[in-house]
């Protein structure tokens, strides 16, 4: 392998350092209008009084468009109105757009618009939404449409349930000797990508609709503004730059739906809308929150029996993409573990909170946190190291998953031999607390977690490639450059497939989904995956081209040529050979005569075998592979302030084949990163109306410059046999045990169970009984 | 409300060593001017309220959030912002130390570390941290951008 595996520099790098780098809201143009919204400054009200007259007569404001006659949206189940029309479900709804000629008369725009709100009673937390006297807030939820595998329950606020019924609880009961329950709680959050998103928009005179967006899914946009709208797809282009920063966040179709509002209003004018820092982090989807109750059963040795679960997902006022994610918490509901009798029932619950969209992880540090902090609850409870517990009872080949999959050493990766490399790196046997004198404490967490995804079946992964008269080739995939430098990790697969300098790769960044091939969304960790095996089957199909023109010119059997080293040769006599330069866009004889063209590859990829679950047991297959991984963090306590310092944060994660180091790495600890950052110091606060406190940077404040730890990263090779080289997904496993270690490191300092977040030192002295 | 029209005026800038001529509202933002009206859009929002350094830029020998100076205390200053840095240092270690993932906080970032090594040619971790916690990267580099502030300091010596 001369290229796999290395630290190559990213290939955006030059335009990224030098300001070049283009996102969304980079677009302008002369005549283009802007847009703003105005939005609910409340969690639950009617709209009694909706007064535009004063601002309809601001000179350049051009339109506004309110909710009236607007068809219900959803990606699962269509229940919100793109703008609010006589109710408000959450703070940061839309009301109204005013478009206008500069972003300052829009504003001003919006601010002459008065409207009239009746408050409701709030539903300000999931288990609220259940009580039997809770209001409804989708009355109407019997009525909505809705796709395979959606199970919403009319009559109560449950928008859909996914059930895990594995092997028999009472009997897992009956055998367990040592029993813990556990309840858990946190609040929904934010992705807070440094840019806000942006969406332009314009209907051109032939009808067409161009939508440029900072997006993870500008397929998605196309599908759903066309189904939505009943406009043919074709007839929809969507335009999506460098996006800066997602982490699941911009996998929703939101500001994409208002942005074509706005335009359909002004009669196809182009109209740019961003948000503002605000509008991000309440109007446009956040990150879910959760409440849990976990209970464990074993036997006095630790031999895992059994384990019950309820999850109420805080989905927010609209489902969106929260019944996935409330899927997903059930797909993988317990740690990476052989358990044979699993009981689940995990509900994605309407409050009136922000609605939420995927965030990194997919629902699994959320559930992780759950449930591994339980793992150190039983542990206590048998007095047994909780290493010691998990690596008793890790995942193996042969073993069933929660959805009674069963796994092969292809499709789980290596629990035992993570947990083996975790203990030495932590420096375990040294005992998980130390006590440093001077109300100084010094502690460690760990935490086990696993991962698939659960895509829809049919994702379908496009790359084409086409030839330079240089011999060098163009790449187009339909992955989206969100940082994760996916598009670098191509081309190394690409130069090593067809043995030729990287240099000779030149990637094109942006999608376009009228000449880019469809990347499903650049979701879930399958970017390499997906859009790596489309890239082999495209480099096949370049390299059938180039040896079927060649051994003509050679005059040698197809069978007798190879590609590689920018030359097409014959393997029994290398010297015997032409440029691919000469061939890539065909061949001309010496008078002239021609034949072939422009060699253009084409591949694509679509995962096998994934099922829909059965909807009474949940059984199925929901993803190609689990993806596993152990961490730890080590953190130091001060036991009279209960301020702490974050000192190190470890991961051992089997990525099946390191592609590229530099970026791999990079990776893993930017998701270490957020993961603590959600887990220590990041939630929304809501007052009683349901209203947000803290929709700022300033006063929602992820971790800053110094605050980092000492990250470690380490890998293990497990190879997946379907993906290219044998990698695993990448982007997301860093994040996933970071809130569980982290609240299993304060738990053994405190000698107390900690199991809400955010992590903040309040709630550390509250826990200790600070407030009696 | 009165809807009367804003007044502008006329302001003459000096951003990367060139003169520029604007007609300006007396509230506008240097990052706004710098975005909308010179094309210059390398510095970026990113809360428009001080809190994340998206859109540091230099004002003379020091660094500022452009969203939150307005374009008219620029006058008679020299602004540098990321398009007026060419082949320095820093650029070049952000570059060999992976430190930028979106790169979307990598300008602010950037023109940072570009005036604190200006400023300080020789500082200390605590202020480089005085300096760079001003500025948020959610994808978190921290680690990587201090390797490449390090790196830089460490090729002078
Ligand atoms: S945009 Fe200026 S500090 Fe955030
Ligand atoms: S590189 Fe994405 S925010 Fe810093």
């Amino acid at each position: 392998m001369h290229i796999i595996g290395k630290g190559i520099t990213r290939k955006d790098s030059l335009e990224k350092v030098t300001g070049h780098a283009k996102y969304t809201a980079d677009f302008e143009i002369k005549g283009m209008l802007h847009a703003r919204t105005v939005i609910s400054p409340f969690g639950h009200a009617l709209i009694k009084q909706l007064d535009l007259t004063e601002a309809q007569r601001i000179p350049g404001v051009r339109a506004i468009v309110t909710g009236d006659h607007l068809p219900l949206t959803g990606e699962e189940l269509r229940d919100r109105p793109p703008i609010a029309v006589d109710r408000v479900r959450f703070n940061g709804e839309v009301v109204a757009i005013v478009v206008a000629d500069t972003p300052y008369l829009a504003m001003r725009g919006v601010e002459a618009i008065k409207v009239q709100y009746e408050q409701l009673p709030v539903v300000n937390s999931p288990s609220e939404a259940l009580k039997p006297d809770a209001p409804l807030l989708h009355p109407n939820m019997g009525q909505y449409e809705k796709i395979q595998g959606v199970y919403p329950e009319p009559g109560t606020n449950i928008a859909t349930r996914t059930k895990i019924r594995k092997g028999d609880r009472t009997k897992g009961w009956a055998e367990s000797e040592v029993v813990v329950e556990e309840k858990f709680a946190f609040r929904t959050s934010d992705h807070a990508a440094m840019e806000t998103r942006c969406s332009i928009a314009q209907i051109h005179p032939g009808g067409t609709i161009e939508i440029t967006s900072s997006s993870q899914a500008p397929f998605m946009i196309k599908k759903l503004i066309g189904q939505y709208f009943g406009i043919q797809p074709g007839t929809i282009k969507v335009n999506t730059p460098l996006v800066g920063g997602a982490y699941g966040g911009k996998a929703s179709v939101q500001l994409e739906i208002l942005a074509y509002l706005a335009t359909r209003a002004v009669g196809g004018r182009i109209v740019k809308m961003m948000n503002t820092r605000e509008e991000d982090m309440l109007t446009s989807p956040g990150h879910i929150g959760l409440e849990a109750q976990v209970k464990l059963g074993c036997t006095k040795e630790g031999t895992l029996k059994v384990a019950e679960l309820l999850y109420l997902w805080d989905g927010g006022a609209y489902s969106d993409k929260s019944i996935d994610l409330s899927r997903a918490g059930a797909v993988d509901c317990t740690g990476p573990y052989n358990i044979e009798n699993i009981w689940c029932d995990s509900l994605c619950m309407y409050t009136n909170h922000p609605y939420a969209a995927p965030f990194r992880g997919f629902s699994h540090s959320e559930v992780h946190f759950a449930f591994e902090r339980t793992m150190d609850v039983l542990a206590k409870k048998l007095n047994m190291d909780p290493l010691e517990l998990r690596y008793k009872n890790a995942i193996l080949p042969g073993h069933t998953t929660p959805t009674q999959f069963r796994l092969n050493a292809s499709t789980v990766g290596n629990v035992p031999k993570c947990i083996e490399k975790l203990k030495e790196l932590m420096n375990w046997q040294e005992g998980q607390v130390t006590n440093l004198g001077q109300h100084k404490v010094r502690a460690k967490g760990i935490a086990c977690t696993w991962k698939t995804s659960t895509i829809d079946p049919n994702a379908s992964s496009g790359v084409i490639l086409t030839y330079n008269p240089d011999g060098s080739i163009n790449l187009i995939s339909g992955v989206v450059e969100i940082g994760t430098g996916t598009k670098t990790v191509l081309a190394q697969i690409l130069a090593e497939q067809l043995k030729m300098d990287i240099k000779d790769i030149h990637v094109q960044m942006h999608v376009d989904t009228v000449n880019t091939p469809e990347h499903w969304k650049t979701v879930a960790s399958r970017g390499v995956y997906m859009a790596g095996r489309a890239v082999l089957a495209a480099a096949e199909d370049v390299i059938s081209q180039l040896k079927s023109l060649a051994s003509f010119i050679l005059r040698a059997p197809i069978e007798d040529v190879e590609v590689g080293y920018g030359k097409v040769f014959l393997r029994g006599e290398p010297s015997k050979s032409i440029p691919i330069k000469d061939i890539a866009y065909g061949y001309t004889f010496p008078n002239g005569n021609s034949i072939g063209g422009q060699i253009i590859g084409r591949g694509h990829y679509m995962m096998p075998g994934i099922t829909y679950l059965d909807k009474e047991t949940g059984a199925g297959k929901p993803g190609p592979e689990w993806e596993v991984a152990a961490q730890g963090v080590e953190i130091e306590l001060d036991t009279r302030e209960y301020r702490y310092r974050i000192l190190r944060a470890v991961t051992v994660v089997d990525v099946g084949k390191v592609l590229n180091e530099k970026t791999l790495t990079g990776q893993v600890k930017g998701a270490m990163s957020m993961g603590l950052s959600f887990a220590a110091r990041e939630t929304f606060y809501f007052d009683s109306l349901g209203t947000i406190l803290n929709p700022q940077l300033r006063t929602y404040r992820p971790i800053r410059f110094g605050e980092h730890p000492k990250y470690e990263v380490a890998f293990v090779e497990t190879p997946h046999v379907e993906a290219p080289f044998g990698a695993r997904g990448a982007g997301e496993h860093g994040l996933l045990g970071m809130p569980a270690a982290l609240g299993n490191s304060l738990s053994a300092a405190l000698s107390a169970e900690v199991n809400y977040l955010p992590l903040i030192p309040e709630l550390l002295w509250k826990i200790k009984g600070g407030e009696r | 409300m009165a809807a009367s029209p804003p007044q502008k005026i006329n302001v003459s800038l000096d951003v990367n060593g060139e003169t520029r001529n604007v007609a300006i509202r007396p509230a506008d933002t240097l990052l706004f001017i710098l975005r909308e009206y010179l094309g210059l859009t390398g510095a970026k929002p990113g809360c428009l309220n001080g809190d994340c350094g998206a859109c540091s830029v230099m004002v003379d020998h020091t660094v500022y959030k452009s969203c939150i100076m307005l374009a008219v205390e620029a006058v008679g200053s020299k602004v540098t912002t990321i398009e007026g840095l060419k082949d320095s240092p820093i650029q070049h270690a952000f570059i060999e130390n992976f430190a930028f993932q979106c790169g979307y906080c990598t300008p602010g970032f950037i023109m940072n570390c570009h005036a604190l090594l200006k400023n300080h040619p020789q500082p200390t971790y605590e202020v480089i941290k005085e300096w760079l916690s001003s500025n948020i990267c959610r994808c978190t580099c921290y680690e990587e951008i201090q390797e490449a502030v390090m790196s830089v300091i460490e090729k002078r010596e």
